[in-house]
C-alpha cells in the first residue's frame, strides 16, 4: 500500500474541501477502500475519514419515510427498531452482508457509493425508490446508480443519508457464490402506495430494473405471476461463478422468493 | 507522521505510524503481539480478528489511525494473569478445535464476540453462520461449533467447566 496523509474532519463542510483536492479519497468502514489499497488499485495521496462527523450518523423515521445515515454500519440497520419494524427486508438484507466483521465496519453511505455489482444495498435502494442525500442535492434512485462502480456522485461529493419510503410490502432474495458469499443474483421487489419495482442486483454490471416482473406484480402480487417470466441473459455477467444464462435463470427464482418472503 | 494512542489488552501505549499503517501491523510489529495472524490480502479469512471496543473486527482491514482512543482486545488479553485460559480458549483445546492453530486466534476472538451477542443461547446454524468471517484450512469446523457451543453454556453460567463429557 502507498502511503498518504490521512485526515479526520469532523464536519461534512470540512470533509468536502479536503475532497476538491482530486487526489483525495473518502474513507467510511474501509471495507472496501482498505482491500482495493492493498492491492495498489487506487492510489490518493490523502485519505479523508468521514467516521468523525455527527451530520452523518444515525437512524431514524421522519413520516413516511426511514432516513439512514451514510455512515450507519450494516449491523446498525440489521439491528435497527425502526428498519426492522418498518421494512424488515431491509433489516434482514443488512443481517446477510458479507460476515459479522464486515457488517461491524461497512456503511451503508460506502456501499452504495462504491456501486459493486455484487453489493447488495443498490437493489433496496432502487427497488423502495428511495432518495440519496448527498452534500450537494437529493438523487433519486434511478438516476444515482449510472454503471458499474459508477454513481452520479461528482468527486467531492459526499452520501450524508438516504430515505427510504415505508413500504406496503417489501422482499429479498439472492443466490451467494457459496465461496466469496458475494450475490450471483438478487432480486429485491416492493409495493410502495400502490407502485411495485423490481430491482436485480449480482447479475448484471449494475444493478437495474426488472419491467416486465413491475408489470406483472402490479396486476397479480403473487410468486405465479413472476415464474413464467424468463430474464433476457444478453447483458448479464457471465464468469468462473457462472454462465449469464445461469445468472438469468436465477432472477426468475430470486424473484419468486422475494415475493414470497415479502409475503 | 501520525500519532495514535489505543489501550491493547489493558495497557495504554502510544505510537507514531504512517497513515498506512494497518491495524494488525501496529499489534504484530510494532506492540510484538504476534498472536494476531495475517493469512490473506483479500479481507476473507478472518485470522486477524481482534476486538475494538468489545466487537470482532478484522485488523486487516482498519487503519491503525481509526483505531486511535480505541479499546483493543487481542488473543494476548484473554487470559487471566495467572494464565487460567478464557473458557473459549480451554473449549477449544479440550474439545480439540484446532491442528495447526493458524486460524485459531481470530476463530477465538470472532466467537467471544459471537457468544456475547446471543445471551440467549445459540443453535449450531448460528454458529456456523456466525464463523462466516472465518477460514480454517484444517479442522473440517466440526470441533469448532462444538467448542463455541460448549464455551457458549459456560460464559452465560449454563454450564460450570469446559471438561468434556464422554462422547
Ligand atoms: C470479505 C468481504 C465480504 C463482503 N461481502 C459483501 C456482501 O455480501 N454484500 C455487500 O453488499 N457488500 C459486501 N462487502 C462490501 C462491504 O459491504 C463494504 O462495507 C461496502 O461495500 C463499503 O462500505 P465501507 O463503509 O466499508 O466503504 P469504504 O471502503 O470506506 O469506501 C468505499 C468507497 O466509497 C467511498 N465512500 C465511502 N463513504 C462515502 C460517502 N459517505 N459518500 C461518498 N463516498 C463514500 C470511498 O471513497 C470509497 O471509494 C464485503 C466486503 C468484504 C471485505
Ligand atoms: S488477514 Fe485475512 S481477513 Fe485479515
Ligand atoms: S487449525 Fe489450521 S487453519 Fe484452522
Amino acid at each position: 500500500m502507498y502511503d498518504f496523509q490521512y485526515h479526520k474532519p469532523a464536519s461534512v463542510a470540512d470533509a468536502v474541501k479536503l475532497l476538491a483536492d482530486p487526489d483525495a479519497k473518502a474513507i467510511s468502514g474501509g471495507q472496501t477502500l482498505i482491500p482495493a489499497l492493498k492491492h495498489r488499485l487506487n492510489r490518493p495521496t490523502a485519505v479523508v475519514d468521514l467516521s468523525g462527523i455527527a451530520e452523518m450518523k444515525g437512524i431514524r423515521r421522519e413520516g413516511n419515510a426511514i432516513v439512514i445515515g451514510a455512515l450507519s454500519r450494516h449491523d446498525d440497520v440489521a439491528g435497527s427498531a425502526e428498519v426492522k419494524a418498518a421494512i424488515p427486508a431491509l433489516a434482514d438484507m443488512a443481517a446477510h452482508i458479507g460476515d459479522t466483521q464486515v457488517r461491524n465496519r461497512g456503511t451503508m453511505g460506502g456501499s452504495i457509493s462504491n456501486n459493486d455489482p455484487a453489493a447488495d444495498y443498490p437493489a433496496a435502494v432502487v427497488a423502495l425508490n428511495a432518495t440519496v442525500i448527498t452534500s450537494k442535492r437529493r438523487i433519486t434512485a434511478d438516476e444515482f446508480f449510472q454503471g458499474m462502480f459508477t454513481t452520479a456522485l461528482e468527486p467531492d461529493e459526499l452520501v450524508i443519508a438516504i430515505s427510504f419510503p415505508v413500504p406496503e410490502k417489501a422482499g429479498y432474495a439472492k443466490m451467494r457464490n457459496p465461496a466469496s458469499r458475494y450475490v450471483m443474483a438478487g432480486v429485491f421487489v416492493a409495493k410502495t402506495g400502490g407502485e411495485v419495482r423490481v430491482a436485480v442486483n449480482g447479475a448484471a454490471p449494475c444493478v437495474f430494473r426488472q419491467g416486465e416482473m413491475e408489470a406483472a406484480l402490479g396486476a397479480n402480487w403473487s410468486a405465479e405471476a413472476v415464474g413464467g417470466i424468463k430474464q433476457d441473459a444478453t447483458d448479464l455477467n457471465g464468469d468462473i461463478h457462472g454462465s449469464a444464462e445461469y445468472r438469468a435463470h436465477l432472477v426468475t427464482v430470486m424473484a419468486k422468493r422475494a415475493v414470497a418472503a415479502a409475503g | 507522521m501520525p500519532q495514535v494512542t489505543l489501550t491493547v489488552n489493558g495497557q495504554t501505549h502510544t505510537a507514531e505510524v504512517e497513515g498506512r499503517t494497518l491495524l494488525v501491523e501496529l499489534l504484530r510489529e510494532t506492540l510484538r503481539l504476534t498472536g494476531t495472524h495475517v493469512g490473506c490480502d483479500t479481507s476473507q479469512c478472518g485470522a486477524c480478528v481482534v476486538h475494538i471496543d468489545g466487537e470482532s473486527v478484522k485488523a486487516c482491514t482498519t487503519l491503525a489511525v481509526m483505531a486511535n482512543g480505541s479499546n483493543v482486545t487481542t488473543i494476548e488479553g484473554l487470559a487471566a494473569a495467572d494464565g487460567t485460559l478464557h473458557p473459549m480458549q480451554e473449549a477449544f483445546r479440550e474439545y480439540h478445535a484446532l491442528q495447526c492453530g493458524f486460524c485459531t486466534p481470530g476463530m477465538v476472538m470472532s466467537a467471544i464476540d459471537l457468544v456475547k451477542k446471543h445471551p440467549d443461547g445459540l443453535t449450531e446454524q448460528q454458529i456456523r453462520e456466525g464463523l462466516e468471517g472465518n477460514l480454517c484450512r484444517c479442522t473440517g469446523y466440526h470441533n469448532i461449533v462444538k467448542a463455541i457451543a460448549a464455551a457458549a453454556e459456560v460464559m452465560h453460567g449454563k454450564r460450570a467447566e469446559i471438561a468434556r463429557a464422554a462422547e
